[in-house]
């Protein structure tokens, strides 16, 4: 396949089966492999179509600065696309994130902020937000509520989906922006409505959760729980232990929070198992494992593994 | 056997401190009214109105009960519950 520049690279990723994890012929897995996308995650698409409306719509020109609260992969894919089209980034990052994504934002020029650990990424999207407002001429993109998040899974990863398994039962992804959810989501509601949407979230060490009282959650502007069908919080073990799972029985090195999204994903599979029903699963690797090596996830026994990531933003 | 019902950080207040604190009930609803008898003043910081607050998330056996019946959603001894503020991910 040939394009244009590496920005018209992204999306358009391979499906693989999963003969190993698939319980039986008839209810079977398939792994849609986003870490193939130019940096390495599904966040390029979400960067890119966000960029590209805002171009669009004239709030993007050559030379000006977009702002952007992230956890990481969000931040590389607008950094790469940033640095190809002339805009500056800065990115407001939990400092309990991977020391590899820090390193890959820097090395494709982004400058990084940091938020406290404490509070997770409610703490960077709350400091992003104020940024914002403090500096007018920044533009930010905040993916957590931009439209053109969802919409690259509605016009991209979900057609790409039902084309390559049109018997397709299930779509399991990840719960972070909401972005792929919502996208996928409102595709499969209008093209195959008889898909069953569902989520899988992180669920961090207890940091993370150190609010100071309940009305001081956040959802995502984007969510809308009419989209999805059922939604699975996945502790940092189950995370690992399917990550292992997946190298072990597929040869695929996904990063963590894909581990969460496979253990939501084969409780599909039981499912459908016990009920006698045919199934095709599909579920989506999110990142690779390279920039998760440091948190120790992918040795040494699954206790320690586990100890190694509380309090880390391992998704 | 009982219900193992895990509190958030927040909510511990109510709870002495306490991480985990054992619960009863067929329903999340009967769990609650039951968590209340024994830690007044933390149910109208996980229900309002008749259902789940806004920003909290209820999990048993990791899956978020509005999709499985809200405060309805069966339960039963060895169920384990999660409370959770609800935060940004991404």
């Amino acid at each position: 396949m040939r394009f244009d520049s590496l920005v018209d690279s992204v999306g358009n990723t391979p499906m693989v089966g999963l003969p190993t994890l698939s319980p039986s012929e008839d209810v079977r897995l398939w792994a849609k492999l986003e870490d193939q996308n130019p940096t390495g995650s599904i966040k390029d698409r979400a960067a890119l179509s966000m960029v590209a409306q805002a171009e669009q719509d004239g709030l993007l020109t050559p030379g000006c600065t977009i702002l952007e609260p992230t956890s990481g992969n969000t931040g590389i894919s607008l950094a790469m696309v940033a640095s190809q089209r002339g805009y500056q980034l800065i990115c407001v990052m939990p400092e309990n994130t991977s020391e590899e994504r820090r390193q890959v934002l820097r090395m494709w020029g982004a400058e990084i902020v940091q938020s406290p650990a404490a509070g997770g990424s409610n703490e960077a999207v709350r400091i992003a937000k104020q940024m914002a407002e403090e500096h007018p001429d920044y533009v930010f993109l905040y993916q957590y509520g931009n439209q053109a998040n969802a919409d690259a899974h509605y016009r991209g990863t979900a057609p790409e989906v039902l084309a390559d398994l049109p018997t397709i039962t299930h779509f399991v992804a990840g719960l972070g922006t909401t972005g792929t959810l919502m996208g996928a989501g409102r595709f499969f509601r209008e093209h195959k409505p008889d898909v069953r949407i569902v989520a899988a979230e992180p669920r961090y060490g207890e940091d993370v959760y150190g609010l100071r009282n309940v009305d001081e959650g956040f959802i995502p502007e984007l969510y809308d729980e009419t989209l999805i069908d059922s939604r699975f919080s996945v502790g940092e073990r189950d995370a690992v232990r399917r990550t292992r799972e997946l190298i072990e029985s597929e040869g695929i090195f996904a990063g963590i929070s894909t581990g969460a999204i496979l253990h939501a994903a084969l409780a599909q599979a039981a499912k459908a198992v016990k009920a006698g029903e045919r199934a095709d699963i599909c579920f989506v690797v999110a990142d690779g494992g390279w920039k998760y090596l440091s948190t120790g996830a992918y040795e040494g026994s699954l206790d320690d593994a586990e100890d190694r990531l509380e309090g880390q933003l391992w998704a | 056997m009982a219900i193992e019902v895990r509190i958030p950080t927040i909510l511990r207040t109510f709870t002495d401190g306490e991480r985990a604190v054992d619960g009863k009930g067929d329903t999340v609803a009967e769990l609650i009214e039951q968590l209340e008898a024994n830690h007044p003043g933390i149910k109208e910081r996980i229900v309002e109105d008749g259902v789940v607050r806004r920003f909290i998330n209820v999990y048993v056996n990791d899956e978020d009960i509005r999709f499985t019946g809200g405060l309805e959603t069966a339960i039963t001894d060895g169920d384990t519950v999660v409370i959770l503020p609800a935060v940004a991910g991404g």
